[in-house]
């Protein structure tokens, strides 16, 4: 298993004919992941060629899902159409049996995201993963299901589940992870937004649930009390062992440290109160991002599944 | 973008929000004109400054940093007063609790009528993170830290949240004015000032609007006497007025220049630059910067779209600041290719002379390609594998360097 996409998922890209879309949708089918499809508005029936693979491009999700049967999007469109999108692969997705969202697009703005993720959730078998974010990635022996913008290779199939609000802290984690001889199950990024899909506890449930991780890692950042509330839920409703760092310990306050929602205001998101709710959880925890895979294992031998 | 309590006035008058008569200013003479024009006996001389904390500010000289006032909000009951404190706030520096040690120089001032105040409350306009909704936070506690009243007295402040779809329900609202202890035209004043302010909060793409105070008058009015109103930078695009309100002299010059090259740039106080991709990589790189026992000197995120001009760049508004004892570049390649930034590090510390000390730590796509071209070039450069390992490196390199 692994949670949310696998080799059976079909994906199509929201945005395929710019440059994101066309780079990193290159790039998806060099992983060997199951794109079957495109959809950029009024350029309908233009076809692709990927990698040597040929993708029709439609112009709409509801076309494109229609035609191909995809139970899986990721959005590559500018910042300022980007929530248009979401809401329609939504409603689409919802029409046609669920799917699954993923939105790498940064800069959208909240209040568009505030307004789409009121909608997505008027659609209960749709599930929004982003805005602002790597993606999501399940690695299989070779290739596999690759979601997003983080580079393939550095992955392999193994028990890890990872999630993080970062991008490339995220590629950190799972160099750390094999630099211990461990692979991962699925790579989430949630993404570095105040607004989102979503969230730390719907990835920790998932894993909690998914037979093939046997063991997370969480990476927090700086702004909002995400961390702390996932700590709170994971003290009660995890089993598997959780090692976690927060990025920003040395950031001033009221400065947004790149992502919008990386920001201490009011004296509330500090990277120690994060530290402090994960220690209160049980959750193993990394000072250093270089430890984590050290961390991790001492997590697993504590388990005693190492 | 933040802008200042005049500019947030003159919104807030557009957006049928009640406030007072007051007018702008950029020195002593038109301060005496503004008291003049208002024709009120008592009048506000307000420092215009972004951060909060005016009123229990204190004034000082910016170049013998003498004390010239306390108190960055003056209540005025004569012209002569206002010329005394107006020519004591223009062009001095402020220090509040908001603007760190250096505080601002103050270029601009707002002159106030007066206002018969009966109570003051506090009322504020935000995005809030948790409910991913617009959320209206009041409280009968005015006039003071808000933070101060949220951990002291939380019942004290009072929320309502907007349905993200269906906007703010007027039961709420209703009940919100109830909660806040008003009654009859009170009440209802602060029925519509509530509504018109999520409406301009949603209108103008705020990310904020905090009034501390607003006050009841003695005539019973719901008048907004403070005004912060802070903008969502990435809503710029539907909003080119926002441009005519931007006050350069409130932002840092070397973060707009970072930001026209891609880079995301934060000054801070240590001695060891970095340079990173990502923000979230930034971040930990500063914090393992501290474990091993120095201080960063700066968040720098060049993105996933960093080219050779920009990072030399970064490398320049790096050293820009002499704080810097060496530079930590940590790159986990995913678009970025490692080898494209090696490159870039041996053109970029060629062409401005880098003369401290430089540990490059690859990882991701190329980084073996990136470390053997540093390693075979004539610069005199550390490499390392972990970022652990880098910022160990970087921190005993400035130590001996001493």
């Amino acid at each position: 298993m692994s949670i949310w996409v696998d080799e059976n998922s079909k994906i199509l890209i929201q945005g395929i004919t710019g440059k994101q879309g066309t780079f990193h949708g290159t790039r998806m089918i060099e992983y060997e992941t199951n794109v079957v499809g495109g959809v950029t508005p009024g350029k309908g029936g233009q076809k692709l060629n990927f990698s040597g693979k040929e993708i029709t491009v439609y112009d709409s999700m509801q076309e494109a899902i229609g035609k191909t049967g995809a139970n899986v999007s990721v959005i590559y469109v500018p910042a300022r159409f980007a929530s248009s999108a979401i809401v329609e692969a939504a409603n689409a997705f919802q029409e046609n049996g669920g799917g699954l969202i993923v939105c790498i697009t940064e800069g959208i703005p909240i209040l568009d995201m505030v307004n789409a993720v009121a909608k997505v959730e008027k659609c209960p078998d749709v599930r929004l993963i982003g805005p602002n974010c790597p993606g999501i990635i399940t690695p299989r022996e070779n290739g596999g299901c690759k979601v997003g913008i983080m580079p393939g290779f550095i992955h392999a199939k193994g028990r890890i589940g990872i999630v993080s609000k970062s991008g490339t802290l995220t590629y950190e984690a799972v160099a750390q992870t094999m630099s211990v001889g461990e692979g991962q199950s699925t790579c989430v990024g949630i993404g570095g937004d105040p607004v989102n899909g979503t969230g730390f506890i719907d990835c920790l449930r998932a894993f909690e649930d998914d037979s093939q991780t046997e063991a997370i890692v969480l990476i927090g950042e700086i702004g909002g009390t995400a961390e702390e509330e996932a700590a709170e839920w994971a003290s009660k409703n995890m089993s598997k062992p959780i090692v976690g760092f927060v990025a920003g310990s040395t950031a001033p306050p009221g400065k947004r440290m790149g992502h919008a929602g990386a920001i201490i205001s009011g004296g509330k998101g500090t990277a120690e109160e994060k530290f402090a709710a994960f220690e209160r959880a049980g959750i193993y925890v990394a000072r250093d991002p270089s430890e984590i895979g050290n961390v991790l294992i001492k997590a697993l031998k504590d388990v005693g599944i190492k | 973008m933040n802008i200042h309590e005049y500019q947030a006035k003159a919104i807030f008058s557009g957006s049928g929000v009640k406030v007072v008569k007051g007018i702008h200013c950029t020195n002593v003479d038109e301060a005496l004109n503004a008291y003049d024009e208002l024709n009120s006996d008592i009048v506000a001389v307000k420092s215009q400054i972004h951060a909060g904390g005016r009123g229990k500010g204190v004034l000082y000289d910016p170049i013998t940093n003498d004390l010239i006032m306390e108190g960055g909000v003056k209540i005025a009951f004569s012209k002569e007063e206002v010329r005394q404190y107006a020519s004591s706030i223009i062009g001095n520096k402020l220090v509040t609790k908001q603007t760190g040690k250096e505080g601002k120089i103050v270029n601009n001032l707002y002159i106030e009528s007066g206002c018969n105040i009966s109570h003051e409350y506090y009322l504020a306009v935000l995005i809030d993170r948790e409910t991913k909704s617009v959320l209206v936070m009041g409280s009968t506690e005015g006039g003071v830290d808000i933070e101060e009243v949220a951990e002291k007295t939380p019942e004290a402040i009072h929320k309502i949240w907007a349905d993200p779809l269906e906007g703010l329900a007027n039961e709420d609202v209703v009940m919100f004015a109830e909660l806040l202890g008003l009654e009859g035209t009170s009440k209802h004043e602060m029925v519509e000032m509530v509504n018109s302010l999520y409406a301009m909060f949603l209108d103008k793409d705020c990310s904020m609007i905090e009034i501390n105070p607003l006050v009841k008058s003695e005539s019973g009015e719901i008048i907004a006497l403070d005004g912060k109103v802070s903008f969502d930078d990435s809503a710029d695009f539907r909003h080119p007025w926002r441009n005519d309100l931007r006050d350069l002299t409130e932002e840092e010059e070397v973060e707009i220049r970072a930001n026209k090259y891609g880079l995301s740039y934060v000054k801070l106080d240590g001695n060891i630059g970095c340079l990173v991709n990502g923000a979230g990589l930034a971040m930990a790189s500063m914090d393992v910067i501290k474990l091993y026992g120095s201080e960063p000197a700066n968040f720098l995120d060049i993105g996933g779209g960093a080219t050779r001009e920009s990072i030399t760049a970064a490398f320049e508004i790096i050293l820009e600041d002499k704080n810097v004892e060496g530079i930590l570049v940590n790159i986990f390649g995913g678009i970025i290719q490692c080898d494209m930034v090696a490159n870039s590090v041996i053109e970029a510390s060629k062409e401005i002379g880098l003369d401290v000390p430089l540990v490059v730590r690859f990882s991701g796509t190329n980084h073996v390609e990136g470390t053997e071209i540093l390693n075979k070039s004539d610069l005199n450069v550390y490499t390392a594998t972990t970022l652990a390992e880098g910022a160990e490196k970087i921190v005993n390199l400035t130590r001996r360097s001493k």
